[in-house]
């Protein structure tokens, strides 16, 4: 290896404040649209209608968010991963998916699965402790929220082997040919499983398009500590596309996933995107950011909030009024009144529900376990 | 009928098969699985009749397959993983007990979890460290898998077939240094003989139970004819289930003999035998004429090979089990 290599191998590369040279842009944090010669015919066919109801879904995900962190200050919520910030990466990406496509979440993706369709209350019950999950993952092809980061890197990944098995790659037939998406963030970009989901899709062709989410943090650890270089440069190394995309900027991230939820469908999976982001608020609610960022950070990323642009845009090309901001803004209200009225009414299980649905079939422990609970219970009932 | 004398690996080929020929969404995957058939040649032919898509060699990441094996079981497949050794399966620990075990519970019943994970385990075949280990008790503690073990030819033919169709997932553990015993067994029967998760009394006797499972059964039966000589009358039970416990068949044995001896290769500490023990003292204190006696191995990492014989229960340290349990 030459010096000059080795010597830029080692040269720590900063996070680069603005996503740098490859970053797709399509619309600028000022609100401005610019033209890609690859990606501004995915964002073409978008009429005023289509961009208005990106605008709703931003607003309401976002006051989803500030719902869910008010609620667990309140006590009604155990924890909350708040989305602030990557309303457009999640918005975007989500949007761009079809029906029949698959989604892999981690336990953020609260503006993905509402876009998927998801009851708003379901992203509350695991932080409300009302059960570890609790819906049908087949309902809106939406996966149950996995903690345990990057696991779910190899389950997007063996169903996506599926889909591949099951035919429904490259036929040609947008009804049949389908993509699985998997979401995860920079921490997770350092675990196993996501490099062994890099290599398994890989390998097997799979048709699935790992979004990563760069936030710049894991809890308190910078980007840097995960990496050298750019996250979305890490699918060369594994034979496969990564492209960057400014995660702040919804026509952007709605184009490219297009492009490589496409190219997936199409048999030429896998493909890496790399949302470029910033997480506004805490890690979680049991966070404390001040402690290992500066403010100034914060402040500079408020520029490129991904609501305000997209508002400016709408604002200035005449796509939309006072009127119909305002609407927007009520419609947010309402939306979280009922948030928190459901939240607060969720029913908690009782006791002797703990049992089921641990195993599908008959099993005796189960089965003594419970009716041992049961007769506890009813012991206190007969003293009485 | 179709009366043969196959090995206890064949057997598993001819089950794998079987399985494969009856549902096309069962699909196997694993390292060295495909051409050469695995390490211990157990798919043989496999990949051959069924193709490179059913019997996958995935890449060297154990974490991978049990982790492809979740999302191909979310579409609707059957996987049926092999961890190349006993040794290796730690690296898909995270895989097994916090995803494929829970995965149902969090879904509150709405999805379903049919996977197998095969495992050669034990020792007594001369290898190098991580070879020979018996990590069963791992997977038996943790709610939401179903855990396994089969010692003979005819029980593996069929209960690899049953693991198969079962709709939770099933640790599937088998005794290595017992792949290449032979026995005759009808090998077109295909109705079970029992289920599963029963254990099988393999000799009935008056004085004490032996229980064990996988590579010790074999063991214990040449145990109990060796005392008969000597005119003690052993049961012999194998437990075939770990997980959910086949706690009844214990039971009624011990409550018969009053004695029970419990062998496995695996260290005693937190072992199979130390939960058997606990539930046969809370059922059957009265009917116990002496402590529930383990013969386990050593509570210290798997020695190297040379040593092996001196860790493993063998004839000997069963026979002393035994003694020990009548001396009461």
């Amino acid at each position: 290896m030459s010096d000059k290599v080795v010597a830029e191998l080692h040269e720590p590369t900063p996070a680069v404040g603005d996503g740098g040279p490859d970053m797709i842009q399509l619309l600028t944090p000022e609100g401005q649209r610019v033209s890609h010669p690859d990606y501004d015919k995915y964002v073409a066919d978008l009429t005023p209608e289509d961009l208005r109801s990106f605008y709703r879904d931003l607003v309401l995900i976002r006051r989803l968010d500030a719902e869910g962190y008010a609620l667990q200050r309140q006590g009604e919520l155990g924890l909350w991963p708040s989305l602030l910030g990557q309303e457009a990466a999640q918005v975007g990406s989500g949007r761009a998916l079809k029906p029949h496509d698959f989604v892999f979440p981690t336990y953020r993706e609260h503006g993905v699965g509402f876009v998927r369709g998801m009851d708003p209350q379901s992203s509350l019950q695991l932080f409300r402790g009302v059960s570890q999950g609790g819906w049908d993952p087949q309902e809106n092809n939406f996966h149950l929220y996995t903690i345990v980061i990057g696991a779910q890197a190899l389950h997007a990944t063996g169903y996506a082997m599926g889909v591949r098995m099951d035919g429904n790659v490259g036929t040609g037939d947008p009804d049949r040919d389908t993509a699985v998406i998997c979401y995860f963030g920079d921490g997770a970009s350092s675990q196993g499983d996501v490099n062994e989901a890099f290599v398994y899709a890989a390998s097997f062709d799979a048709p699935v398009v790992f979004f990563c989410q760069n936030n710049q943090w894991a809890i308190s650890e910078p980007v840097e500590k995960q990496t050298r270089i750019p996250l979305f440069q890490r699918a060369r190394g594994f034979g496969f596309p990564g492209v960057r995309v400014d995660g702040n900027d919804i026509l952007a991230t709605y184009a490219v996933t297009q492009h490589c939820l496409d190219e997936a469908r199409n048999g030429n999976g896998p493909l890496l995107i790399e949302a470029y982001t910033y997480r506004m608020g805490a890690h979680t609610t049991a966070d404390d950011p001040t402690k290992y960022r500066v403010s100034a950070e914060v402040e500079e990323w408020k520029f490129r909030d991904p609501i305000l642009r997209l508002k400016t845009l709408l604002a200035h090309e005449g796509m939309a009024d006072e009127e119909f901001f305002a609407g927007v803004d009520e419609e947010a209200d309402r939306f979280a009144a009922e948030l928190r009225d459901g939240c607060v009414n969720m029913e908690t299980m009782a006791g002797e529900t703990m049992w089921d649905h641990i195993y599908a079939e008959d099993h005796p422990v189960m089965e003594a376990e419970r009716a041992a609970y049961l007769a506890y219970k009813a012991s206190f009932e007969e003293a009485n | 009928m179709a009366l043969e004398k196959v090995t206890l690996g064949k057997s598993i080929t001819n089950g794998l098969r079987k399985a494969m020929e009856a549902d096309p969404k069962v699909v196997l995957i694993g390292e060295d699985i495909g051409k050469l058939g695995g390490v211990f040649r157990i798919t043989e032919g496999l990949q051959k009749d069924f193709g490179e898509e059913r019997v996958i060699d995935s890449p060297l990441a154990e974490s991978g397959i049990v982790g492809t094996a979740v999302g191909m079981a979310l579409r609707g497949y059957r996987p049926v993983c092999e961890i190349q050794f006993d040794g290796f399966v730690y690296p898909a620990f995270d895989q097994i007990v916090s995803q494929v075990a829970k995965m149902r519970a969090r879904s509150l019943g709405a999805i379903k979890m049919p996977m197998v994970i095969r495992i050669p385990f034990g020792g007594g075949i001369g290898s190098p460290e991580h070879h020979s280990e018996s990590p069963e008790a791992y997977f038996a503690h943790t709610a939401g898998l179903r855990v396994v073990a089969c010692s003979n030819p005819e029980d593996a033919h069929w209960m690899i077939q049953q693991a198969i169709e079962c709709d939770d997932p099933v640790m599937f553990f088998e005794p290595k240094r017992r792949y290449h015993d032979r026995a005759e067994y009808d090998t077109a029967a295909t109705s079970a003989p029992r289920s599963l998760f029963e254990a099988a009394v393999l000799r009935e006797g008056t004085d004490v139970t032996l229980l064990g499972y996988g590579p010790v059964v074999k063991t214990m039966l040449e145990s109990a004819a060796a005392a008969e000589a000597e005119g003690t009358s052993i049961e012999v039970i194998d437990l075939r289930s770990l997980s959910p416990l086949p706690i009844d068949t214990i039971v009624a044995s011990v409550r018969k003999t009053g004695r029970l001896v419990i062998v496995h290769e695996a260290s005693s500490f937190l072992g199979m035998a130390s939960e058997i023990s606990a539930q046969v003292t809370e059922q059957c204190f009265y009917e116990l004429e002496a402590p529930v006696i383990r013969v386990n191995g050593a509570n210290i990492p798997y020695p190297p090979s040379r040593m092996e014989e001196e860790f493993l229960p063998d004839l000997d340290r069963i026979l002393d089990g035994v003694d020990r349990a009548l001396a009461y």
